[in-house]
């Protein structure tokens, strides 16, 4: 390759970079700062927001931990769904799709295309009192006749599941797709039998796509607050309520920061121990 | 199959005089055990299948229901009415129109700041990549409500109205992430070797770019700003918090949820499923034929 000016060559990637950069620090970056700062200013909505490094604002987030709880307990059972759903789905559709692996997929990521609220709303009908779910489970001693599945915690983790499912789906599809056919083939020379098989050599080298899938289900489902709304009730309401309804209900500007802010640092904490402890593994196999 | 002689484990295999196949000293159960088992993985993946696309048909059918009161929760009788007057209810087309203004704007947008970034982290070691590359990714790690609600914080603080504006600059700002990840994967793929011979022809690297790097890389940008388009089109919560008054499609949907959702709804939903199938099935074609 030709050797480029020295100094251009050093300039070009800055240049390329730029305009991007720029444009995620100050909407992105900027704004997480704008958000500490906010959860540190008093006052009222009618005489306005001062900073003073009001700290009391975070001693209302633990007024909040019953919701702080269930969003990490609902996003949490809707993870382990999501993989339990979408594991065996992406095994099968890897290995034995063939030439409908291209439709297969295409199916699984239709939900996606019926846009968020409307397939949230899907539910609603799904679930509701009069459909052919509640009806059936009511002729089974699983549901009482009084009972209903709409406005239950079953139903926020059901919605969430759904709605995140092509996030864990896909990281799943990623590498199982990838994973050598000669290593199982090896493995059955070798005399492993199918659950040998899979249990040494197609789950641990599909691990990456399972952490990565648990990750994506698991943050967007914590901050969630569309499906405790559309299917959950006043009890069932997540951390994501709270702030939505103080940022934009209540206009609590400060105590919402507050709360988002104790959001993010518990994802990042979540994040770093996730990745971390599966690096630790990784190590130890190896 | 039947008469392999090249049997890749042969060589290492303890019995090379053996069937270098499937050993034939299975007994009699393993193949019914066998029979059970894919046949249990079948039917799991069928029925799998049949509860992701189960409320795809709810949305779909419901398009067709001519609801006896406002909610249009239960199936009361087929009629075609909801289809021919798409927009017949006050106020969706104007909120549809805005969604795809504020799409087409973050698609571009993202596109245009997104390719040059992602060539830059694709071709070049600089300094500050690995930051750049965290300040890339970390959007995608963010729950949408900190997102929005970050940006709230700023708009609020400095005083700027949210509205329309808003919402196109948090759209652009986080299908940005999605471009770049997008374009960079095909960068990386991409044989160098194709620019190295241009180079080695003389072109000087901005014909190279024009030439032959962004000719490859062009059906990954239209891939990316497709997705960006969906993705725009499809947010609620960062938009919930960045609105103003300014009603988008999924804003709309919130509304109505609350009073009850005309069909039209569905209808509007239906039509954005099977345009979407439609750019995925040429997208998934294309990719098989490059």
């Amino acid at each position: 390759m030709k050797r480029l000016n020295p100094l251009r060559q050093k300039a070009t990637p800055y240049a390329l970079a730029g305009p991007g950069v720029l444009f995620l620090f100050v909407f992105f970056a900027v704004p997480g700062l704008y958000l500490v700062q906010t959860s540190l200013q008093s006052g009222s909505y009618e005489t306005g927001y001062q900073f003073d490094w009001a700290w009391s604002n975070f001693g209302a987030v633990a007024d909040y931990a019953p919701h702080f709880l269930r969003s990490a307990l609902y996003a949490g059972a809707a993870t382990v769904l999501a993989l339990l759903i979408a594991y065996p789905l992406m095994y099968w559709i890897t290995r034995r799709g063939g030439r409908w692996k291209p439709l297969l997929m295409l199916c699984v990521v239709a939900p996606f295309f019926v846009t968020f609220l409307i397939r949230t709303l899907a539910w609603q009908t799904i679930l509701q009192d009069n459909g052919v779910i509640v009806s059936a489970l009511r002729a089974t001693p699983l549901l009482g006749d009084g009972d209903s599945l709409l406005a239950t915690p079953l139903a926020v983790i059901c919605g969430l599941t759904y709605n995140y499912i092509a996030l864990m789906a896909l990281p799943l599809y990623a590498t199982l797709d990838r994973l050598d056919g000669r290593l199982l083939e090896a493995a059955h020379d070798l005399y492993a039998k199918p659950m040998v098989a899979f249990a040494r050599v197609t789950l641990p080298l599909s691990l990456p796509g399972v952490t990565a899938g648990c990750l994506l289900t698991f943050i967007p489902a914590c901050g969630d607050y569309v499906n405790a709304a559309l299917l959950g009730n006043p009890d069932t309401s997540m951390i994501g309520n709270v702030i939505q309804s103080k940022f934009l209900v209540v206009a609590d500007y400060p105590v919402a920061a507050a709360l988002s802010s104790v959001v993010m640092a518990g994802i990042l904490v979540v994040v770093v121990v996730w990745i971390g402890g599966f690096g630790a593994r990784k190590a130890m196999s190896a | 199959m039947s008469t392999v002689t090249e049997h890749p484990s042969t060589g290492v295999h303890p019995e090379p005089s053996a069937n270098p196949q499937r050993p034939q000293r299975t007994d009699r159960v393993r193949p019914a055990v066998n029979f059970v088992r894919r046949h249990a993985l079948d039917l799991f993946g069928v029925a799998a299948i049949g509860y992701l696309l189960a409320p795809v048909f709810v949305v779909v059918a419901f398009s067709f229901n001519d609801p006896a009161g406002r909610f249009n929760f239960t199936w009361q009788k087929f009629t075609l009415d909801n289809w021919k007057h798409p927009f017949g209810v006050p106020g969706l087309a104007e909120s549809m129109v805005t969604s795809l203004e504020i799409a087409a704007i973050a698609a571009v947008a993202g596109c245009v700041i997104g390719t040059p970034l992602a060539m830059a982290l694709a071709r070049f070691r600089f300094r500050g990549r690995a930051a750049t590359d965290t300040l890339v990714l970390l959007p995608m790690a963010t729950p949408e409500v900190v997102m929005g609600a970050s940006l709230l914080a700023l708009f609020l603080n400095l005083g700027i109205p949210s509205g329309f504006g808003t919402i196109a600059v948090a759209h652009t700002m986080f299908v940005l992430s999605f471009v770049v990840v997008t374009v960079r994967a095909r960068l990386v793929n991409l044989d160098t070797h194709i620019e190295e011979a241009a180079a080695d022809l003389g072109a000087g690297p901005f014909t190279t770019f024009r030439l032959v790097t962004f000719p490859l890389i062009l059906p990954s940008i239209v891939s990316a700003a497709l997705l960006a388009f969906l993705l725009s089109i499809d947010d609620f919560v960062i938009t919930n918090f960045n609105s103003g008054t300014t009603l988008t499609f999924p804003l709309y949907v919130w509304g109505a949820a609350r009073v009850g959702v005309p069909p039209q709804v569905n209808v509007i939903g239906t039509m954005l499923l099977l345009a979407s199938l439609l750019v995925a099935a040429i997208v998934l074609t294309r990719r098989k034929s490059d």
